[in-house]
């Protein structure tokens, strides 16, 4: 008999309690309990109250009153909302695909550095974020105005003679996410491709295959896990932000993000706000899931 | 990985990258002796505005409560977390897909929504708002980026290794303890990682579930440079940067030793 | 393993946080802390900590950077705060929401301190809820030298020569109303047709806009990269302190003011602290505190008068600069924002066109 079976008829004599601990589904369940407790109390539970939220009307004051309005999502549809979606959406994948791709060869260099400089690179990348988030920009700011650090450079090595008046431009809006955003996209795509093993590599080599050959047929499809993790990370946030864009911007155009402040901050119409919110997170979450669905994070559709 | 050497390419890159994300945080660093109380332009040195920093009360507590906040969410959120990865990646259990969807929630949601719906869940309960709420907050939000970061490194994670292991008489819990969790670490620290400087850098939840004298570090340097971006502000980060610098050398001197 | 090292994190790591809650204060008998919730950059810690000195009571200065975070805050139900600074229309709205508590005057000795010109306002008859805090008005700078001529009216703006080099307040109310008053309108209209066409004058404003601020506006105007823009008098006075040559001006078509004021609200914990803080920023020599870090306008007579005899040059300094001390003149132009209920959307939807056109 194999240790298999042996153990298999181990657990049949066990009490009932000890069969459920065994139990792969229980041992599931228990796994994700304390999270799914968590998450249902702490985001679920308030998230409903958002929804019934936006359901509901404005009041003269700004206050909520309890009258039922769909009149929150039709407002939705003017041309102007579609506008600074797209906008957004803009934004946001601009984002992505350049922090893919500077972010990439980042993480790549990482992992295949000796083992005991990988921690070391890591943390190196994060520490810049442990500062604040706004000082970062005022630093971009100082470096990016018009006269600013950048230009005092570039005029005194005679390589221009007007300020570039790059600050508040959409220019300087890309620079400053990508600069913000590096790190959500290195950091699951080191993990990814820190995986890869040697072994697979030098068994490509060993078939022949030139080492660009090895990286689009080995490494880049191994590594789409982290791609994927990355583009969620970089993608949905950058699509709601706006304390950037308005800093760097000038404030000049409107993302969803102002838009739904707008509505809790200034224009007080919490319904409004609501009814934004739901639009937006019922979008991302459509993609999100479509994309993790598809490229792989359930087993049974890795080919 | 590899050992062996890496292409020039692709460490010139590495060093233009390091260099790119560096410069700012160098400026920022310099402009701290700056005179100039604006900060536009470099006038002249000094080191007074670490004398104010040192004195300031309110940056103090805020960054007092700010780390609290943040090794607490971290250890908290780092543990479901990673317990909720090991759960998708290997299990299949009723309920599967509604975990799995509520895990990209807070991911997907706007901050002002998350923060503001906290808050009257906070009054509702009557939870006097300060550092637990926010605490609470963050935890919340950190727990589905610890988990994505380890469901991406579990990806591909052969479990026969872990049957093995069983096969030959551990059980579930020495398992998890001496095989998988060892080769997952670097995943789980990854995700560590990245709640810890989420909480560190976290504004608009914060904000709404801030009490009375809960201020935190963002909080006041967010109101204090809307005011004016004086080099004391730059004083704070470069202290951070140097902090972190030490701890960074103290864990490798550590590491050195043990290797 | 490490389990237990991370219990053994865990467990000091919760008593300190327990240890940080807020303690009860006593009743009855004179509160230890008072929760004050104010504009960011507003109250010198000087002034915070004499009064700590004075009456042994700790000051929690939390801070909001608009009326309607604070809002947003209150009407959620948060409360735990004691003294809030709402501005003039700010004031109406919560009254009308109730979400303050009545001041009691008999307590506030040092009110006599204020000039009668600022007391019993539209926004407050009879002062119930509020005293003044500082007050000032919302108007255009420019920068002598920079800008290509000297503009005397908001529509001077929208001159090509203007292209690029402006900074305006990123505020849906304060740049619409300006739109209003260059095309002849009340600056708190509510008609939907005058909105349209203020929204067609700021598309065409476009150009020339640099970038909208509300923070630190006066800084692109000392950088030189805006020559002129719409401002409150204190960046105008931030400004000016760097750079002489930035000027502030009522134009011909008028201009905004405000006021800001000390209010309780409703449920405040502390009230006993809240008045005798309110009275101790009423105290001359702590209100100069606050016009020395802060240059906008002070309502208080009795500390204009103690700053006048102790410290002349800054008192002439004071007087001297439009963002300070407005001539009657430009006063006669200035107008205040009013709440405008239900109209709000429409100034919401204004923006929102008009940022995204």
């Amino acid at each position: 008999m194999s240790a298999r079976d042996a153990s298999r008829a181990r657990t049949r004599q066990l009490s009932l309690f000890a069969r459920l601990r065994e139990s792969r589904i229980f041992q599931g369940v228990a796994l994700i309990s304390p999270a799914n407790a968590y998450l249902f109390f702490f985001v679920i539970l308030p998230l409903v109250m958002i929804v019934i939220l936006s359901f509901l009307s404005r009041g003269a004051y700004g206050q909520v009153v309890f009258r039922f309005n769909p009149g929150n999502y039709t407002r939705l549809l003017d041309p102007v909302y579609a506008r600074i979606l797209v906008y957004s959406l803009g934004v946001g994948f601009g984002t992505t695909v350049i922090t893919m791709l500077i972010g990439y060869p980042l993480a790549y260099y990482i992992a295949r550095s000796p083992a005991r400089q990988r921690s070391m690179l890591l943390f190196l990348i994060l520490v810049p974020f442990w500062t604040n988030f706004v000082i970062r920009i005022y630093a971009w700011i100082m470096i990016l105005r018009g006269g600013g650090l950048l230009d005092t450079f570039l005029q005194w090595a005679g390589l221009t003679e007007e300020p570039l008046g790059l600050l508040y431009t959409p220019t300087a809006v890309m620079i400053g996410m990508v600069y913000e955003f590096l790190p959500f996209m290195v950091l699951p795509l080191y993990t990814s491709l820190e995986k890869i093993e040697n072994a697979l590599l030098e068994a490509a080599a060993d078939l022949g295959a030139p080492p660009w050959r090895a990286f689009l047929r080995v490494t880049l499809p191994l590594s789409v896990p982290g791609m994927i993790a990355g583009t969620i990370l970089v993608f949905i946030p950058a699509m709601g932000m706006f304390v950037l864009p308005d800093l760097m911007g000038g404030a000049k155009t409107l993302l969803i993000g102002n838009v739904i402040r707008n509505q809790f901050l200034t224009a007080r119409d919490w319904p409004f706000g609501a009814a934004a919110s739901m639009i937006l997170m019922v979008m991302t979450l459509a993609l999100t899931l479509f994309y993790t669905r598809r490229a792989g994070f359930s087993e049974e559709l890795l080919v | 990985m590899s050992d062996k050497k890496l292409p020039l390419w692709l460490r010139l890159y590495g060093v233009a990258a390091y260099a790119y994300i560096y410069i700012p945080i160098m400026i920022l660093m310099v402009f701290s002796f700056n005179t100039m109380k604006l900060n536009i332009r470099w006038e002249g040195f000094t080191t007074r505005w670490y004398g104010v920093l040192f004195n300031d009360q309110q940056v103090i507590l805020a960054t007092r409560n700010t780390l609290i906040i943040a090794v607490v969410s971290t250890i908290v959120a780092t543990i479901l977390g990673t317990m909720a990865a090991l759960a998708l990646h290997r299990y299949r259990f009723p309920g599967y897909n509604v975990s799995e969807t509520m895990m990209y929630i807070p991911i997907v949601i706007p901050e002002v929504i998350m923060g503001i719906s906290m808050l009257v869940l906070f009054v509702m309960l009557n939870f006097q708002l300060g550092l637990l709420t926010i605490t609470l907050a963050h935890i919340a939000f950190n727990i589905p980026f610890v988990a994505l970061v380890v469901r991406a490194r579990l990806h591909g994670y052969d479990n026969a290794i872990d049957e093995a292991a069983m096969d030959l008489g551990a059980n579930e819990l020495t398992t998890f303890r001496r095989v998988t969790l060892p080769t997952i670490m670097p995943g789980v620290l990854s995700g560590a990682m990245l709640a810890f400087t989420l909480s560190l850098d976290d504004y608009v939840i914060t904000y709404f579930t801030a009490g009375p004298g809960s201020t935190t570090l963002p909080l006041r340097v967010f109101s204090m440079v809307r005011f004016m971006v004086t080099p004391e502000v730059n004083a704070l980060s470069t202290i951070w940067v140097l902090a972190v610098f030490l701890v960074l050398l103290a864990g490798q001197v550590v590491q050195n030793r043990r290797a | 393993m490490k389990s237990h090292r991370i219990a053994g994190l865990v467990l000091p790591v919760f008593l300190l946080l327990a240890a940080c809650a807020p303690a009860p204060a006593p009743s009855g008998v004179a509160s230890t802390e008072l929760n004050l919730y104010a504009w960011s950059e507003y109250v010198p810690q000087q002034l915070l900590d004499d009064f700590t000195a004075q009456t042994g009571v700790k000051v929690n200065y939390d801070t909001y950077s608009s009326n309607e975070e604070m809002l947003a805050k209150l009407q959620a139900g948060a409360s735990g705060y004691d003294l809030v600074i709402p501005s003039d229309y700010m004031v109406a709205v919560m009254v009308k929401l109730d979400l303050l508590d009545p001041l009691d005057l008999a307590q506030i000795t040092n009110f006599a301190n204020i000039d009668p010109k600022f007391a019993d306002q539209y926004y407050d008859p009879g002062n119930k809820y509020t005293v003044p805090y500082m007050w000032g008005t919302t108007a255009m700078a420019y920068h002598k030298t920079n800008a290509p001529f000297e503009p005397k009216s908001w529509a001077d703006l929208w001159d090509p020569a203007f292209e690029n080099k402006l900074v305006l307040l990123d505020d849906s109310r304060e740049v619409p109303g300006m739109a209003l008053q260059v095309l002849g309108f009340d600056k708190n209209s509510t008609n939907a047709d005058e909105l349209e066409q203020a929204k067609q004058k700021l598309i065409e404003l476009k150009p020339n806009i640099l970038l909208f601020n509300s923070d630190d506006p006066e800084t692109p105007l000392i950088t030189g990269e805006a020559w002129a823009g719409l401002v409150f008098n204190g960046n105008a006075s931030l400004g000016f302190a760097e750079d002489p040559e930035i000027a502030y001006i009522c134009p011909t078509e008028g201009c905004g003011l405000w006021f800001d004021n000390l209010a309780m609200p409703k449920g405040a914990p502390h009230p006993d602290a809240a008045m005798a803080f309110i009275n101790h920023v009423l105290e001359p020599e702590q209100s100069v505190l606050i016009t020395a870090e802060f240059p906008y306008s002070n309502p208080n007579a009795a500390a204009l008068e103690y700053l006048k005899t102790n410290d002349p040059e800054a008192y002439a300094a004071y007087m001297a600069f439009a963002g300070t001390n407005p001539p009657a003149e430009f006063l006669s132009h200035a107008a205040p924002l009013k709440d405008v209920g239900d109209a709000t959307t429409l100034y919401d939807e204004l923006w929102t066109d008009f940022k995204g056109e």
